[in-house]
């Protein structure tokens, strides 16, 4: 297991390293960094003696070696637009948005679960035919909509819930902050939420009834039935657990996908994530935020991959072999 | 004679279709003396995993029983609703099927679904539960059980596992074990030993069993009974030793001619000419009739009810002598 771990961080690093130099890349040769750094009337000896002093003379290996060394001290310079280190401007708002996706996730799970179970259960009832169609609204209905729409019913009309912001949040050890302790904070994340698990929601709904009415027509199902067992054990004990593979996987993606994409979310609830920072970033042509926003949604991706084979073993036991005789 | 343990009577079958319904199984009738071990054979698609499924009370729909009754110890099982023929299954009907590389649930460790299916049929403790499946397990021959009863179902050979199904079938002591092709997706040298651990264990546990098999040579060596099946009808019934050394039904001629035997090496094996029909075109009068090598005008119209034959049941005209059996009087032996 310790042995698998390794080797996959091994994996981790070679991918992290191939898009950090993708990040180089982008960083140095898209636009020019000095002409972002500095104002119209800099004269061009100014300019020559900060390229000097930048390094960007050097030879492209020598630059693109010091940039990996300094993202790996997760150092990626200083943001052209806010002048401030990128990891600190970066480090703000993470908590945001990880809190929103986490937040999102587990809404997701916690009702899209059931609810496919209930449809592959009970495929020809009024409340499964209702879920199914609701799952159709979910999938086609865009983000940006449903948010629109919740701020309208539960903001503007109803006035129960912020329609913008984080709320009041607590800070937890030195750069973590929480909103999911304060009442304001809690009723700001309902709605973001929501809509950010809407689509998430339907997925798995539609991916575990699928697995489960593959799942019930296997054999062993057939078997735990002939041997008498209850249809709750049957179904739950038996037929979920066999599901569970392909939805892990998808889940995980699904995470990493919040977290990176959830822009659209961010931008209709002015929730101050790293969506929001990443769009002002492209509009300004931010470059060092946008190297270093790429190489934490890869770091994100990693570990989450990560955890998803990890997750395998702990459900299938088929996988642990494969694992430890890695 | 003992009173029957089962008897299933005039069992028809039919799945419901766009086109209207299609009758699977039709006039099926036998009865099983407590301990009696019957043997089903036929080609695939006769009918004798239906029968199997039927009897449990898991058709898969559209399929479902449409006439016919079937009656467990004299009590009819056939229109019991599910809860109650769920307490049936496991506890009264054990059932192994076909393929032990995909009957277990590969996620769960042998002793858990072992413990599962006990403590469902009996009030023993979690630990006793344990017990007696460390028991089972030594029962169908299992070695060093203690050790393996933790392993999952991917750590055991096809033979270990068919023999783990059997011990979960066995779990609740059922009168009556339905055995669908058990041999059949093994290794030819580990059959004999599934059958000799099954029927062995039929035996300790004075339970009754149905071997449904296309092999004639398993039937022969381990059934007390056979039935011959075709299209969903039984073509002949009888006693073992009668039905192979002297078939009365021409299919089952057929059936038994195409054994190979090791001094009939040099001929060329019989066949039965022409294949079964499909469920969607069975012929008029007997199923059988557009491949008999005997046929004759009757066949062809009228079907042959089960006629009685010494100890035996026959459905064929070629032996009607004016009188017919009621299936109510049937022979067992």
């Amino acid at each position: 297991m310790i042995a698998f771990i390794i080797r996959r961080l091994f994996a981790s690093i070679g991918v992290l390293i191939a898009v950090g130099l993708i990040a180089f890349v982008l960083f140095r040769y898209i636009g020019d960094p000095v002409n972002q750094m500095v104002g119209i009337e800099t004269p061009e000896s100014e300019r020559v003696a900060l390229r000097q002093q930048l390094g960007l003379n050097d030879p492209a290996p020598v630059q693109a070696l010091r940039f990996l060394a300094n993202a790996a001290r997760l150092d990626f310079g200083i943001s052209y637009q806010f002048k401030q280190p990128v990891s600190e401007l970066i480090g703000a708002r993470m908590p945001a948005t990880l809190e929103l996706a986490f937040v999102a996730s587990i809404m997701s799970l916690v009702a899209g679960i059931p609810m496919g179970v209930y449809t592959a259960l009970h495929r020809r009832s009024a409340l499964a035919k209702l879920f199914e169609a609701l799952s159709l609204v979910g999938i086609s209905l865009p983000t940006f909509l449903i948010g629109i729409l919740l701020i309208y019913l539960f903001a503007v009309t109803l006035g129960w819930l912020p329609s913008f912001g984080r709320g009041d949040v607590v800070h937890i050890g030195s750069w973590w902050t929480t909103g999911l302790l304060t009442k304001s904070g809690l009723k700001s994340i309902i709605m973001p939420a929501i809509t950010l698990a809407l689509f998430q929601m339907t997925l798995i709904m539609r991916l575990v009834r699928a697995e489960m009415l593959e799942v019930l027509r296997a054999d062993y199902i057939r078997f735990a039935r002939a041997r008498g067992l209850s249809e709750r054990k049957v179904h739950f004990r038996h037929a979920l657990k066999n599901t569970l593979v392909p939805v892990i996987t998808v889940v995980g993606l699904q995470l990493g996908s919040i977290v990176a994409f959830s822009i659209i979310t961010e931008t209709v609830f002015s929730w101050p994530g790293m969506g929001q920072l990443f769009l002002q970033s492209v509009q300004n042509v931010d470059i060092p935020i946008m190297a270093a926003y790429l190489l934490f949604i890869a770091f994100l991706f990693v570990i989450i991959n990560l955890v998803v084979d990890l997750l395998y073993a702990a459900v299938d036991p088929r996988l642990r072999v494969a694992i430890h005789g890695a | 004679m003992t009173a029957p343990l089962l008897s299933v009577k005039d069992l028809r079958v039919e799945f419901a279709t766009r086109r209207g319904p299609l009758t699977a199984l039709d006039g099926v009738s036998f009865d099983l003396a407590p301990g009696e071990i019957l043997g089903v054979v036929g080609e695939s698609g006769a009918g004798k995993s239906l029968t199997g499924l039927a009897i449990i009370g898991l058709l898969d729909p559209p399929g479902r029983i449409a006439g016919g009754e079937i009656r467990l110890a004299g009590e009819r099982i056939d229109n019991l609703p599910p809860e109650a023929m769920r307490k049936i299954r496991g506890r009264r009907i054990g059932m192994i099927f076909q393929d032990p590389l995909t009957s277990l649930n590969p996620l769960l460790r042998i002793g858990d679904q072992l413990v599962e299916t006990i403590l469902t049929h009996t009030s023993l403790t979690q630990r006793q539960a344990r017990e007696r499946a460390l028991a089972l397990l030594t029962e169908v021959g299992i070695p060093a059980p203690e050790k393996r009863i933790d392993g999952y179902p991917h750590e055991f050979s096809g033979g270990m596992r068919q023999r783990v199904v059997i011990a979960l079938a066995l779990c609740a002591e059922p009168a009556l074990v339905i055995a669908d092709e058990p041999t059949t997706a093994l290794d030819v040298s580990v059959q004999a030993q599934i059958i000799a651990v099954l029927k062995r264990l039929a035996r300790e546990h004075h339970a009754a069993v149905i071997l449904i098999t296309h092999d004639m040579g398993v039937i022969a060596e381990t059934a007390d009974r056979v039935a011959v099946m075709y299209a969903g009808r039984i073509a002949e019934i009888g006693r073992v030793d009668e039905v192979v050394r002297d078939p009365l039904h021409p299919y089952a001629k057929g059936l038994m001619a195409a054994i190979p035997t090791l001094e009939g090496r040099a001929a060329r094996l019989a066949q039965i000419p022409g294949a079964m029909p499909r469920l969607s075109a069975i012929p008029p009068g007997c199923a059988f009739n557009p491949r008999c090598p005997n046929v004759f005008d009757r066949c062809r119209i009228e079907r042959p009810p089960p006629l009685a034959i010494g100890t035996r049941r026959a459905a064929c005209w070629l032996y009607d002598r004016g009188e017919v059996a009621s299936p109510a009087k049937e022979a067992v032996s």
